[in-house]
């Protein structure tokens, strides 16, 4: 038994191909779906955090520790396993899209967060001084500015948020992961195991160079 | 232009505080402020540094609260609340460091209030932005982006900026002293241009030479404190306080040496 009919074995691999394809798109969509809800949820937290009155202030603020500190790993199983004691029963894309979107969006409204602060002052005031109400400010003036600051670490916690989608598989569902995994039982072969990494790093690669190369953009600029 | 001339008769003061107070936590930084400032009255504050005037102004448009007293703009209280952006819209601002905003060309820096705050329809709005672009000497650069430009062209982008919001009256906080001094005169030249059309200003400044020529009434500050106003020529020429006498001979000295 050498290493290619072990790790590379072209039969399996086109055998298991249609069922890794199909992980994989799910692995795309759970992605797309969790980072379009924390993008939206981090903004929303990050306005809240900074310019809502205390009560409300100080939840978001609750609600960024919280779910920066706890492990995805748990949230994923009480949210899979435990809230169907109190009737909230999710399907596992669902359950792991919320676990996923719960964290990141905490993560997302601290990146958010330093891209404001970041904005100087001068900015809210040249604003306010042409008479600027809150809303128009921040859409036309502190946002663009802000969010384009923090393109890098965004990506990065989109790139951390992607890779956590193959937790998914731990509730059972049928994505990039989980799909490899069955595969391989299945054949007694780990061919796919490691064609599903190959298709993890397509997928990611990319990301992973654009950080760097906007970063690299950044430095000498600023 | 008509659409903010105001109902009100043109001898009502465009500015007004009355008694107003300012502490920044112990620190008291106006001390029972008194000033009315006329439609098409060219003030420059002076005084030395500290003694309150970029508070002053920037009280007017309630980028600071005051702690006691009152400050209306024609007529209408500044105050937080729905009247304030009206406010703001009327009293235009230019800042020591331009703040001109750096995602925008130059063109859409001028045109973005008019659209965003005024609802006029952005091809009316960039025509008459580029009208002032023109009159500020920028007609070259409407297409760059503020970092592209000098400090003087960048201040006289925020004047464009400013008055295409067509204000009542344009605060400037000190608006040539970021400036290379190459720099200055440039500026100088659109605010005395102004100046002579009728624009309402109020200017924050150590240009004595400018403060002498342009303004119909100067203001010396000192300690949070309005010291003595008078006309340029009596106030620097023969100033009846000890404290103004002592400012102005200081300045004297130090542009000397
Ligand atoms: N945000 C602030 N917090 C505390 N003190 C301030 C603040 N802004 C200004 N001051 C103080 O108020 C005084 C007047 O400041 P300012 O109006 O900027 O003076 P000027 O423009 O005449 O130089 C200064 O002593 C300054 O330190
Ligand atoms: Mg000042």
């Amino acid at each position: 038994m050498d290493l290619l009919t072990t790790f590379f074995n072209i039969d399996v691999l086109l055998q298991a191909a249609p069922l890794l394809l199909k992980g994989f798109w799910l692995t795309i969509q759970l992605g797309a779906v969790s980072l379009l809800i924390s993008l939206v949820l981090g903004l929303l937290l990050v306005l809240v955090r900074l310019y809502s009155p205390a009560p409300l202030r100080w939840l978001a603020v609750a609600y960024i520790d919280v779910f920066r500190a706890v492990p995805l790993l748990v949230l994923l199983i009480l949210v899979y396993y435990a809230l169907p004691f109190v009737g909230i029963r999710l399907s596992s894309f669902w359950a792991a899209a919320a676990a996923l979107s719960a964290v990141a969006s905490a993560y997302m409204a601290e990146t958010f967060r330093a891209g404001i602060e970041a904005v100087p002052k001068g900015q809210f005031e040249a604003a306010q001084s042409l008479g600027f109400g809150w809303t128009r400010m921040m859409s036309d003036i502190i946002l663009p500015q802000a969010m384009r600051m923090v393109v890098p670490p965004t990506t990065g916690v989109s790139i951390g948020l992607i890779k956590d989608t193959a937790l998914g598989s731990v509730v059972a569902m049928p994505d990039l992961l989980k799909q490899a995994t069955q595969t391989q039982a299945f054949y007694a072969n780990p061919s796919p195991l490691v064609g599903a990494a190959l298709l993890y790093l397509i997928l990611l690669l990319p990301l992973v160079r654009l950080v760097s190369v906007l970063e690299a953009r950044k430095k000498p600029s600023r | 232009m008509s659409q903010n001339t105001p109902a009100s008769s043109g001898t009502k003061p465009i500015i007004t505080m009355r008694n107003v107070e300012k502490h920044y936590g112990k620190f008291h930084a106006l001390r029972d402020v008194n000033l009315e400032v006329r439609r098409g009255e060219v003030i420059a504050i002076i005084g030395p540094s500290g003694s309150g005037k970029s508070t002053l102004i920037r009280c007017i448009n309630r980028l600071e609260a005051i702690s006691s007293g009152e400050i209306a703009v024609d007529g209408v209280k500044v105050e937080e609340g729905k009247n304030l952006a009206l406010v703001r819209a009327e009293v235009g601002m230019v800042f020591q460091q331009f703040n001109l905003f750096p995602h925008m060309t130059v063109l859409r820096n001028v045109a973005i209030a008019p659209i965003r705050v005024r609802g006029i329809a952005k091809a009316e709005a960039e025509a008459r932005a580029r009208q002032l672009l023109e009159r500020v000497g920028l007609a070259d650069h409407m297409d760059k982006h503020p970092d592209q430009l000098s400090g003087g062209q960048q201040q006289r982008v925020a004047i464009a900026r400013a008055l295409a919001m067509e204000p009542a009256v344009l605060l400037f906080d000190e608006p040539t002293s970021a400036l290379d001094p190459e720099m200055v005169g440039e500026v100088l030249d659109v605010m005395q241009s102004l100046a002579k059309t009728g624009v309402t200003m109020v200017v924050v400044t150590h240009e004595m030479g400018f403060a002498r020529r342009v303004a119909d009434r100067v203001v010396f500050m000192e300690d949070g404190q309005i010291i003595e106003q008078n006309t340029p020529d009596v106030l620097f020429d023969t100033p009846s306080t000890a404290r103004a006498k002592a400012f102005l001979s200081s300045i004297m000295h130090g542009a000397a040496g």
